[in-house]
């Protein structure tokens, strides 16, 4: 069972909560209190904005375990727009293909369920493409 | 304690808070999936459709905590206020994820509300959207709270070839209540009604739900909504022409457009709330998602009535007058005409594997 690893993670996983460096301002994703460009101590919590674009993607067919009902899915390497890179699921696609640079935005969604439909709901952030025009 | 106001007095059940509110965000969610009628009468009938164009399906990886995160955080942007002023954040369905485990710590956690607020789920059928919003109209009424949400969300069942497979879609909206000064839309009053009805019901742990056929028009749907419009309209003394909206319960297209020729609505109040016949009946988020599309394009000073619906059985009735501060508040989030709008169809076996009626195990 992994219920605490998911509990300590949920901030992170469910909101993009990151980091902020208080010395050279730099925005740090995930969190790890040390800043990976200046290396100073970066322990301020930071709300991304959740859009970026697809650096780079490929497509699962078998899913591993806690995944098999999910494939086929894609995952991308996503380029968030205040700098760090996330790996994540793409979902919303509706047979869309995607392409590198596309714009998406973060949506938090059903990740897996923690063993069978007994166990708990993991949920976490995905990306979609960006949806239409806001008038 | 002496009521100091002539209508309550005269209107029993008719709530008016002490402190003047209103909705100062409001959010919609509808998930990107459609399930056309005709793929329903395909596989089960030998008809072309059923009574709505198509229904809102969710994607696999979606439930009533994810749905209900996206409306929650559009009804943030659109109130322009830190999550961490919301007092309370409760979440109507019909389906939530856990039996026990409430959604509502998981969408407060996620939008960054808690931990210092009143959070639960509610169960009222159909209803249970607006009693949440009644309840946050309360804590913020009585000045306990200055904001509070209110959630009507639901991934309605519908027992595979039954008449309820063509409309039990997916969707609903969140709302914050705040003070009447910070408000896009007064909440002038609200009026309930609530009767012991027999007309729809799920057993814990049963998948699908039950209907009693003949309880589910005149003696449950009509007689509540009838009776909570009537008396709203009644307390507040007002007449349909009064309103430029009126937005009803929609189980399918014909049962809000019936209650509305009985209120002497005409057609052209109800067509911009009614979303049935494109995204389907969304349960608890049913008659709320429609004033979403209503307030999405209303003027200040518009004049809106809207009636819910819960199986069981029971109707909250709201008295609405838009403000001018919708003009700058609504363009702040994804409309409900884009969500709508952005729609991919799918068969009847795809419909099957992403709403989990597949046993793979
Ligand atoms: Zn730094």
């Amino acid at each position: 069972m992994e219920i605490p690893r998911h509990w300590r993670l949920k901030q992170q996983r469910y909101a993009l909560v990151g980091e902020v460096c208080p010395h050279c301002e730099g925005k740090i994703f995930p969190p790890r209190d040390v800043c990976p460009h200046c290396s100073g101590e970066a322990k301020t919590p930071y709300a991304f904005s959740g859009r970026g674009e697809v650096y780079s993607y490929t497509r699962i067919s078998d899913g591993p375990a806690g995944f098999e009902e999910s494939a086929p899915y894609t995952i991308a390497l996503v380029k968030l727009e205040e700098g760090p890179l996330v790996t994540a699921q793409l979902t919303d696609l509706g047979g869309q293909p995607v392409d590198i640079g596309m714009p998406v935005e973060m949506v938090t969604r059903r990740i897996r369920s923690d063993g069978d439909e007994r166990g708990m709901i993991v949920y976490g952030y995905k990306f979609r493409p960006v949806m239409a025009a806001q008038a | 304690m002496e009521s100091t106001n002539a209508s309550t007095a005269n209107f029993p059940g008719l709530l008016k808070p002490a402190r003047p509110v209103g909705f100062t965000g409001y959010g919609a969610y509808v998930p990107r999936y459609r399930l056309p009628n005709s793929e329903v009468a395909r596989i089960w009938t030998d008809a072309k459709g059923g009574p709505v164009k198509e229904k809102a399906v969710t994607g696999p990886d979606e439930d009533v905590i994810t749905m209900s995160i996206e409306a929650a955080r559009n009804a943030i942007a659109r109130a322009g206020i830190s999550p961490l002023l919301l007092r309370a954040v409760w979440i109507g369905s019909e389906s939530h994820p856990y039996a026990v485990k409430p959604s509502s710590t998981v969408v407060a956690e996620a939008i960054g509300a808690s931990p210092h607020i009143q959070a639960a789920d509610l169960e009222f059928a159909c209803k249970a959207g607006t009693e949440a919003i009644v309840a946050a109209i309360g804590l913020v009424g009585s000045g306990m709270a200055d904001y509070a949400m209110g959630i009507g969300m639901d991934t309605a069942q519908g027992k595979p070839a039954d008449a309820l497979e063509y409309t039990a879609g997916c969707g609903g909206a969140a709302y914050i209540i705040g003070p009447a000064e910070d408000a896009l839309c007064l909440i002038e009053s609200t009026y309930s009604y609530v009767t012991d009805t027999p007309d729809f019901w799920r057993r814990a742990e049963q998948k699908y739900p039950e209907h009693g056929q003949r309880f589910t028009g005149d003696p449950a749907y009509f007689k509540h909504i009838l009776a909570a419009a009537e008396t709203m309209m009644e307390a507040s003394g007002t007449k349909a022409s009064d309103y430029q909206y009126a937005v009803f319960h929609q189980p399918n297209p014909k049962f809000p457009q019936r209650a509305a020729a009985t209120l002497g609505f005409k057609p052209e109040q109800i067509s911009t709330g009614l979303l049935v016949p494109v995204i389907g009946n969304t349960y608890a988020g049913a008659a709320i998602i429609g004033l979403t599309a209503v307030l999405d394009v209303a003027q200040p000073g518009d004049r809106i009535l809207m009636v819910s619906y819960g199986s069981g059985a029971g109707s909250d009735a709201f008295s609405l007058v838009v403000t001018d501060k919708i003009l700058e508040r609504r363009d702040r989030a994804t409309k409900t005409a884009d969500y709508i709008a952005r729609r991919t169809p799918i068969d009847y076996g795809n419909y099957v594997r992403y709403r989990g009626k597949l046993a793979l195990r």
